[in-house]
């Protein structure tokens, strides 16, 4: 026996594993015992064969480092993170909650800006937000819609309840990830299975693609498709890649494109021919080099004014960005009052917003029990973990705050929950998170489950792929 | 289907029957070496011919010996490596994952990582030969499993080009070699020897097998092997796969799955003509280099005129 859940011990930690040391929690009783049963021989067994499958699969992520770009393969931990059914669906319900009131937000930012009139949060907020791109007043897109994909980050508090980290609106990723671990965890571990009933995972793309056929201008039975990647040096071209092949729907780069007459083409063998959605994995400010950043070579020239006018539809629009901002993040709350008229089913985490003056002297003077974070960055880049950090990167901090207050943000460090994670000793805990897709056009959909990513160096929080983080099947269970 | 695609999956294709080829060429060697009394001194030289290499493999080495010869056919940082053909097609592979089956890049994938791993080893006779049976399997099985998998659309069509085209270019080349003998004795003088009489056959059984092709050509061409029938065979009969004019043939058959194909067509059709045109016996006597620069001229033409009409961006 190798796996002892009587000497598993995460302190005080939320698991989501075990209750106390020796006591599973109901829904993960029956994996607890399995993994139980299994010898040191097993377990070395089944890691070495997701290796394999992972590096045979090809599953990968490429990491920048000292100006090289190096394909690594994909770190995963083979226990599953279990989630009972019936606490799913009400983590559900708040996702499309908060990203229907999110499209509310923008639509009305890019149209009417009742939420200004109606003084729910002050314009120059917005207005002067990097991400705000006065290019798209007075657009409307199809059924109102400018997220169709969001990536919202979830994680577990000291009680357990998941709460909503961030929202990535722009061109989050990870989703072939999460069905790349279902796939590998059925490969080798196919016994896993036998005593759960998992909501499948498999479904997304299918998914996905008919949201981005639903959104297409031309009203004809196979519109055109197309994923738009920056290329095969991007670190998630991966994903790109595969999201193109499971929807059956063509990879182009900018170099493939070409605008004429206000209508996007791309070149094929036999010639042009229009496309007319496309889900592009390239940056808002790279788009479009007559529009946004001139210097761009990865984009379309052309390709924003298809879009004004109609002509091909890009998911997620441009200028959607503009919610996916740290401070805008602390009124989604309001906005679920103020456009839906409901009470917020998943709260955020509490937040001090810099550009308050008393929620700044609150931060500053808290630099050494607060997590402050930039409004703009992700990947978690930029950040200062108070309570870890130096006296002199506090002092840094400090004066980045004051130089400018509205880029930054303070929130309290959430003790994040544990999952074991199979370490060479035996079942070790570490922190996760969650990352749920919802997809919306005119209905919405939510992964069972999500993205689960788990730092895997020992009390770490840092749970990205870039910076060391590696990642778990997530099984949503019934019973 | 995007030019870009289109193009990738043509080399690909290339350079998987290109690693294939070169690794039945390195083991009929050196199972020709054992077939062969010491005096004979082998012309391992005649492998950088026939891999179109010969400048390459002089900026590395001086003289064509069969360590030499397998360091840089198998493990070299040159386009001519079995290692680094591997790592383009698996390059293409990961970057037209999107239109390939699952399957094959894996296959692809894990040859890639086979070959690696097993590269350094292959110096020693032994470990080399097992290295390039499996080497030769995998290229099989994964071309099998895109003929099991792929619809006949334009995707597969450019996998069934590159394939033929480049299966019809090496066995040019091979025919070429084993005219011009793979065999020098020391000390002749400038007069290209006459290669002594009972291991000729020996010679064209081995180009034979090079391609796969002693066993049909035993059973349809029934004679013993000689040269005249061997160059025969392998140039103009149109029922066996690897014959330069069954892949012409090839090409002309599927072109029809791809628009504006008029000028290839007719490229591929002048090959042809020029292909089945010759008679061997003769150009055996004399001029079968200068016909073989020919045809390869022609195909380097039908190369080009696919890369035009399908490949380039502007259309």
């Amino acid at each position: 026996m190798q796996i002892d859940w009587q000497s598993y011990n995460p302190g005080d930690f939320h698991d989501e594993m075990i209750e106390r040391p020796g006591a599973p929690r109901p829904t993960a009783q029956r994996l607890a015992a399995y993994l139980e049963s299994l010898d040191r021989k097993d377990l070395d067994e089944k890691k070495l064969a997701a290796q394999l499958a992972i590096k045979t699969m090809g599953i990968s992520f490429t990491v920048y480092s000292d100006g090289e770009n190096i394909d690594r393969e994909w770190p995963f931990d083979l226990i599953p993170r279990v989630i009972p059914a019936p606490e799913w669906e009400v983590t559900r319900r708040g996702l499309d909650q908060r990203v229907r009131a999110l499209n509310c937000f923008i639509h009305d930012v890019y149209n009417d800006q009742k939420v200004f009139k109606d003084k729910i949060i002050d314009p120059e907020l917005i207005l002067d937000s990097v991400n705000f791109r006065p290019q798209c007043l007075g657009i409307k897109p199809r059924y109102n819609v400018w997220a169709h994909i969001c990536g919202t980050d979830l994680i577990r508090d000291e009680q357990g309840r998941f709460m909503v980290l961030e929202d990535n609106l722009r061109v989050p990723s990870g989703v072939s990830y999460m069905l790349e671990n279902r796939r590998v965890i059925k490969r080798v571990f196919p016994e896993l299975f036998e005593n759960y009933d998992i909501q499948p995972v498999t479904e997304y793309p299918q998914e996905l693609f008919d949201m981005l056929a639903s959104l297409s201008p031309r009203r004809q039975a196979f519109p055109e498709v197309v994923v738009l990647t920056p290329g095969i040096y991007n670190s998630a071209y991966f994903e790109h890649s595969y999201l193109a092949q499971r929807m059956g729907a063509e990879l182009v780069e900018g170099s493939d494109l070409v605008v004429e007459n206000d209508r996007v083409y791309m070149r094929n063998i036999g010639g042009l021919s229009q496309v007319d959605v496309i889900y592009r994995r390239i940056d808002d400010m790279f788009l479009d080099p007559a529009v946004f950043n001139s210097e761009s070579m990865l984009g379309v020239p052309g390709l924003f004014q298809a879009w004004v006018k109609g002509n091909v539809s890009l998911a997620n629009a441009p200028g959607a960005g503009v919610a996916d901002d740290k401070v805008v993040y602390t009124y989604v709350p309001d906005f679920i009052k103020y456009y839906l008229d409901e009470d917020p089913i998943l709260p955020n985490v509490p937040s001090y917003r810099c550009f308050n003056d008393k929620e700044r002297q609150h931060v500053l003077a808290n630099l050494d029990k607060l997590v402050v974070k930039p409004a703009n960055e992700s990947g978690g880049y930029g950040m200062l973990m108070g309570p870890q950090a130096s006296a002199s990167e506090r002092e840094e901090f400090a004066r980045r705050i004051k130089d400018n207050p509205r880029n930054y943000l303070g929130q309290p460090l959430i003790s994040l929950s544990t999952v074991p994670i199979l370490g060479n000793r035996a079942a070790e805990p570490r922190h996760v998170d969650l990352r749920p897709f919802i997809l919306q056009a005119a209905d919405s959909y939510v992964t069972p489950g999500g993205l689960t990513r788990v730092a895997l160096v020992e009390g770490s929080y840092i749970v990205n792929s870039s910076q060391g983080g590696g990642s778990k099947d997530t099984w949503v269970v019934m019973g | 289907m995007l030019s870009r695609v289109a193009e990738r999956i043509y080399w690909q294709a290339r350079y998987l029957e290109r690693v294939e080829n070169t690794a039945r060429l390195l083991s009929v060697f050196s199972s020709l070496l054992l077939d062969l009394p010491g005096r004979t001194k082998l012309g391992w030289r005649a492998l950088v011919r026939i891999t179109g290499t010969t400048e390459s493999f002089a900026t590395r080495y001086n003289i064509a010996t069969e360590i030499n010869l397998a360091q840089f056919l198998i493990s070299d940082d040159c386009d001519a490596s079995i290692c680094s053909m591997l790592s383009m097609a698996r390059e293409n592979a990961r970057t037209t994952r999107e239109v390939m089956p699952t399957e094959a890049f894996e296959r692809i994938n894990n040859l890639y990582y086979y070959t690696q791993s097993a590269a350094d080893g292959a110096v020693v006779r032994s470990a080399r030969n097992e290295m390039l049976e499996r080497i030769i399997e995998s290229c099989q099985q994964i071309f099998g499993m895109l003929a099991g998998t792929m619809s006949r659309d334009a995707s597969y069509t450019f996998v069934r080009m590159g394939r033929a085209l480049e299966r019809a270019d090496m066995v040019t080349r091979i025919v070429d070699v084993g005219a011009r003998k793979l065999f020098s004795h020391p000390g002749k003088g400038a007069v290209a020897p006459r290669f002594p009489e009972p291991y000729e056959g020996i010679l064209w059984m081995n180009v034979l097998r090079s391609q796969s092709a002693y066993q049909m050509y035993r059973q349809h061409v029934r004679r013993r092997v000689n040269g005249e029938d061997v160059v025969r065979f392998l140039l103009q009969d149109e029922e066996f796969p690897r014959a330069a004019i069954h892949n012409l043939t090839t090409i002309s058959k599927i072109l029809s799955k791809l628009p504006n194909n008029a000028e290839v067509d007719d490229l591929v059709d002048e090959a042809k003509r020029h292909v089945m045109q010759s008679q061997v016996a003769d150009l055996l006597e004399d001029g079968l280099t200068e016909y073989i620069d020919e045809i390869q001229i022609k195909f380097a033409a039908i190369h080009d005129a696919v890369t035009r009409t399908w490949f380039l961006p502007g259309n």
